[in-house]
């Protein structure tokens, strides 16, 4: 169990990145007041993140990708989170399986 | 709030974390893996996701990770995956009316995707407590830093997650999420303008620029429509 010094300083440099973009929003909204339409845009903040990270998944990997988040999105109209998931995941599985 | 409360607030927590418990061990077994393949030790594997805690940008560290390892190259590729976490924690933030001062920001070190996105859906429907929170945490972050370790001690034997389909877990978590999220057109604006700005950023731009993109597209967009409907309330 080695720890090399130049992995070790690069570690603490991703981890001193990390701590400062967590708390910088918390110091953030201590300084701004939220009123009206800032409020309205802090709330549309995790639908705006969220679909940016699955932006290139669902539209630009594949078509096993783009359907099987089809499929996700479908399933949670309906179904509880962890049958959709479940459902995405085989969907996914198979349609590569298939060479898509 | 009288201890009983607090334990069963923990175990809700827990409760609410459990399928992403599921699906984050075989993404942290990858890690430790792939960081295997790059050199790096159990103890150094196990440290990063001890210390950093951010999946996405740990994957991408070991995609630039050379030897000997460089701090500025992961240090900055680790701030621009990460730079979401700025208005993640600027909008949990405003759901942590239950917490002390010191309790909140001990919270946000423990920022992730998966626990944000438990917590911004609780607020939702109840208070948001230290204690529920801290059940998010605890699991997560021990199932992240242990399956790593074990990823990295166990190499090569494991078999290849993206023939299982495993890859695709988080991605379908979001995509749940994100329909719940769903209030109605001006939702439906801001999907489509973060959607768009990531996918065009992913084409011309290399690397993670993409992330911040599109929330900053999606937030505007938020923004343009919150605008618009103020003036048809004021004549």
């Amino acid at each position: 169990m080695t720890v090399d010094i130049a992995a070790l300083v690069a570690i603490l440099a991703m981890a001193a990145a990390t701590v400062l973009t967590r708390l910088s929003g918390l110091v953030l909204i201590r300084h701004v007041s939220l009123e009206g339409s800032r409020r309205k845009a802090i709330e549309s903040i995790p639908p705006a993140v969220l679909m940016a990270v699955v932006a290139p998944t669902a539209f630009a990997t594949g078509i096993a990708e783009t359907l099987a988040c089809a499929v996700t999105a479908f399933a949670a109209l309906r179904l509880p989170m962890l049958v959709s998931v479940a459902l995405g995941v085989a969907c996914v599985a198979i349609l590569r399986a298939l060479g898509l | 709030m009288s201890n009983n409360t607090k334990f069963q607030d923990f175990l809700g927590g827990m409760r609410a974390i459990s399928p992403l418990i599921a699906a984050v061990i075989p993404i942290g077994l990858v890690f430790g893996a792939v960081a295997a393949t790059k050199g790096l030790s159990p103890a150094e594997a196990g440290l990063m996701s001890a210390l950093v805690f951010a999946g996405g940008s740990q994957f991408v560290a070991m995609d630039i990770w050379i030897h000997p390892a460089s701090w500025t190259g992961v240090g900055f590729a680790a701030l621009l995956v990460n730079i979401r976490h700025v208005l993640m924690s600027a909008s949990l933030g405003t759901r942590m009316g239950g917490f002390s001062a010191p309790a909140r920001y001990l919270s946000m070190l423990f920022l992730a995707d998966e626990i944000w996105a438990m917590a911004e859906f609780r607020a939702k429907v109840a208070r948001l407590t230290p204690a529920w929170f801290a059940g998010l945490v605890a699991p997560f972050y021990l199932a992240w830093v242990f399956s790593g370790l074990a990823g990295a001690a166990l190499g090569a034997f494991l078999g290849d997650p993206v023939v299982l389909g495993l890859d695709f877990a988080f991605p379908a978590v979001f995509i749940v999420l994100v329909m719940g999220f769903w209030k109605g057109p001006e939702t439906g604006a801001v999907l489509l303008a973060s959607g768009a700005a990531a996918v065009a950023t992913l084409h011309f731009v290399p690397g993670v620029w993409y992330i911040a993109a599109g929330a900053v597209a999606g937030l505007a967009a938020a923004m343009v429509t919150g605008k618009e409907r103020d003036a048809e309330v004021m004549p």
